[in-house]
């Protein structure tokens, strides 16, 4: 084989860095949609590569549901210190303290769908044109027909039949005033690529993601972090157990697994072996068949 | 028999893999989502939980087998009517390689999502049903391959099972193929009989047809040669955006950032920007793990050069005495993608590379029966899925390469300034 050929990760990289240019260079305010998450982080460690040696030329915008996990939001402010950009945080609280959205009541309440009203808020008050999010198409069904350039109404909406064709690696950011895009640089990446790209690069991640102990109930197949807003159900009890998460969202709805992966090689070698999707632990995914594409068509991330 | 879930149960953690990209069409019955459905679970891409989604989905539409074409139905609509209506993206990776499959539909707006799924792939997989053997849309699949110049074609010769694996059935469907296949602009053509429903030759080798002496379609998927697919001849670098740090560490810094579409870029190397035609030489290509001696495509790094001249995004750096063509006047094959015909006259923006200019169509050359091939000159009115050799012309110079030269550089999409739709692809032929 010739030397002048890249490995998959490496082709996956450029092909991001390549989007998240395409995004500075079409757009006037672009922002990055970050949520603590593992692939938000990759996207901003992207978008890091992309510009070097100058700042990331965008700032992070981060949708607050007032339920997060502590470890979180310690990640996320360090690491924008260490970058030195800013941080735009929209609020659920604020949103539902205005009345512009309603909490959810029950016993399954959450604010996972509160979430579209602060993101839109948040995208209309920054004026934002262009959110970059870490959003793959592996992760789910809805999302296999997503495009790099995703095309949203002034109402934020997304509209599968009517999407634009992407050929060769042309984005087409041409829009109306009010309209936004969503852009989702690692598209092509599945979660294996994600984590064995974190190791290959040694990003830092929040502890949520190694093995600890927590107190968690089993609900639905998954194990629940205990909080101060879980409501146990008849016949649940908290239990300790060593566990950690997949996926990092709202403490309300992510579950975690029993694990006792406490070091990135581990997480790769366990996430290989495994055998259910990592959006199987969150509950927002399980109301329907077609949860997923219909929060899309609303505007979700 | 031993699916590769056991093979390769340990292993898909393997860090040095390529990566190739491959387009499937067909039409509802042919079995294309059912073969999908297989690579993606046999190569242990589909997990329990989305298994056990399409065990109950079959069993509650009546089906006595797991339905795999179930795995890759993407949109409720889709799911309603039982079609897939869009380019569906899908990954699967063994050991050796990862894999991205472009799913385009058969017959709803085939040309369109064709187009779209073949102009980023390496590979077409074309299926053809062993009882009807080459069809119009056979013709159709492999001649949009052979125009968006895809390397390589596989032909999954389907359905075997319903031919009592019979070798002359293969061979009819093989000979069938050749004749046709003379007609087209591909070098490397394969031929696999297969049955997607049951496995055989899909992942390992069939034992019902033992008269097939060549390798199974994932055997070959995972050692097509494809690194000189590349064009690393011609140097081709499109400025996407400047670098500059407003940083006082980087007081003057300046650095052209964008991806190699072509060639390889050494530190040293006198290059030209065009279209201005100013010269300078590359003193280094950056990128964040450290400067690098070469660069080759599709890497995305950034280039600095000696000397402080003007160079934008939409311009392109090339080696200097290597140069691609500067133009306003074009033939490009477009593939119209709108529900609107092209307006007389009208203005449209024309992107190439990162470069964006207006353009007008002035004059339809000729049609070209996408079944057939044949060139059609009496009707030269455009609609949704046409494909049409025009000649453009653009309100300043653009730099390009032939397409067959390049797909990068000699590629072209068409908006329209009042939708701001995408509502053609183009191929540049000269």
């Amino acid at each position: 084989m010739s030397k002048y050929y890249l490995t998959h990760l490496q082709e996956l990289e450029s092909e991001a860095i390549y989007v998240i240019r395409e995004v500075v260079a079409q757009f006037d305010r672009p922002a990055i949609l970050f949520s603590g998450g593992k692939d938000s982080i990759v996207v901003t460690h992207l978008a890091r590569k992309a510009f070097y040696p100058a700042r990331i030329p965008m700032p992070l915008i981060h949708i607050d549901t007032g339920h997060n996990f502590i470890e979180t939001m310690e990640f996320r402010d360090n690491l924008v210190d260490e970058l030195g950009i800013q941080l735009i945080v929209g609020s659920v609280q604020t949103a539902i303290d205005k009345g512009r959205a309603v909490e959810e009541e029950g016993i399954n309440a959450s604010r996972n769908e509160l979430q579209i009203v602060s993101l839109l808020d948040a995208i209309e008050e920054n004026k934002i044109d262009a959110a970059i999010g870490g959003a793959r198409r592996d992760e789910e069904k809805a999302r296999a027909k997503e495009r790099f350039f995703s095309h949203r109404d002034d109402f934020g909406q997304w509209d599968p039949k009517n999407q634009r064709p992407e050929l060769w690696n042309m984005f087409n950011g041409h829009k109306r005033m009010g309209e936004h895009f969503r852009v989702f640089p690692i598209s092509n990446w599945t979660e294996m690529d994600v984590w064995n790209y974190i190791l290959q690069e040694n990003i830092p991640i929040p502890s949520l993601y190694f093995a600890h102990e927590r107190e968690a109930v089993y609900r639905d197949g998954t194990w629940l972090p205990n909080s101060e807003f879980l409501v146990l159900r008849e016949g649940e009890k908290i239990e300790k157990k060593r566990m950690r998460f997949r996926t990092l969202g709202d403490i309300t709805i992510t579950g975690g697994i029993e694990s006792d992966a406490d070091t990135l090689e581990k997480i790769v070698e366990e996430i290989s072996a495994t055998r259910s999707t990592e959006r199987g632990n969150r509950s927002d995914d399980k109301r329907s068949d077609t949860s997923m594409e219909d929060r899309k068509k609303q505007g979700y991330f | 028999m031993i699916n590769i879930r056991e093979r390769y149960l340990d292993t898909s953690t393997t860090k040095e893999m390529e990566l190739l990209r491959f387009t499937t069409a067909g039409s509802v019955d042919d079995g294309k989502s059912t073969l999908i459905g297989r690579l993606l679970y046999d190569s242990k891409s589909i997990f329990e939980d989305q298994i056990e989604a399409v065990k109950k989905s079959s069993e509650r539409k009546g089906l006595t087998h797991v339905d795999l074409s179930l795995l890759t139905d993407g949109l409720r609509s889709e799911r309603e009517q039982g079609i897939t209506i869009d380019v569906a993206y899908r990954y699967f990776a063994t050991p050796k390689r990862k894999f991205i499959i472009a799913d385009t539909p058969g017959h709803i707006q085939y040309t369109r999502n064709m187009v779209t799924g073949a102009s980023t792939a390496n590979l077409a997989l074309v299926l053809v049903d062993a009882r009807h053997g080459v069809i119009e849309q056979t013709c159709r699949h492999s001649f949009i391959a052979s125009l968006l110049k895809i390397p390589h074609v596989i032909v999954c010769i389907n359905k075997m099972d319903l031919v009592d694996f019979s070798e002359e059935a293969y061979n009819k469907v093989v000979e069938e193929y050749e004749a046709f296949a003379s007609k087209l602009d591909i070098t490397d053509i394969r031929y696999i009989p297969i049955s997607a429903l049951n496995g055989d030759n899909v992942v390992n080798r069939s034992e019902n047809m033992d008269w097939y002496k060549g390798a199974s379609l994932l055997d070959t998927l995972e050692t097509i040669h494809i690194s000189s697919d590349q064009n690393h001849i011609d140097a081709r670098f499109p400025v996407q955006t400047v670098i500059r740090p407003h940083q006082d560490e980087y007081h003057d810094y300046r650095a052209y950032a964008g991806r190699v579409a072509g060639g390889i870029f050494r530190k040293g190397d006198k290059v030209t920007v065009l279209p201005s035609g100013l010269t300078s030489k590359i003193k280094s290509i950056t990128t964040f793990d450290g400067d690098i001696e070469e660069a080759f495509s599709p890497m995305s790094v950034s280039i600095n050069l000696d000397d402080d001249i003007d160079v934008s995004r939409g311009d392109m750096i090339v080696k200097t005495n290597n140069e691609p063509e500067v133009g306003q006047d074009l033939n490009v094959l477009l593939c119209w993608m709108a529900a609107r015909p092209p307006r007389p006259g009208a203005k449209y923006y024309l992107k190439s590379t990162t470069n964006e200019v207006m353009a007008i169509i002035k004059e339809v050359t000729y049609k070209i029966n996408i079944n057939t091939m044949e060139k059609l000159d009496e009707d030269t009115s455009i609609k949704m899925n046409d494909m049409a050799m025009v000649k453009m012309r653009t309100t300043r110079p653009l730099v390009y390469d032939e397409y067959r030269k390049n797909r990068i550089t000699g590629s072209l999409i068409l908006i329209d300034d009042t939708t701001n739709e995408t509502v053609a692809a183009g191929t540049i032929h000269s």
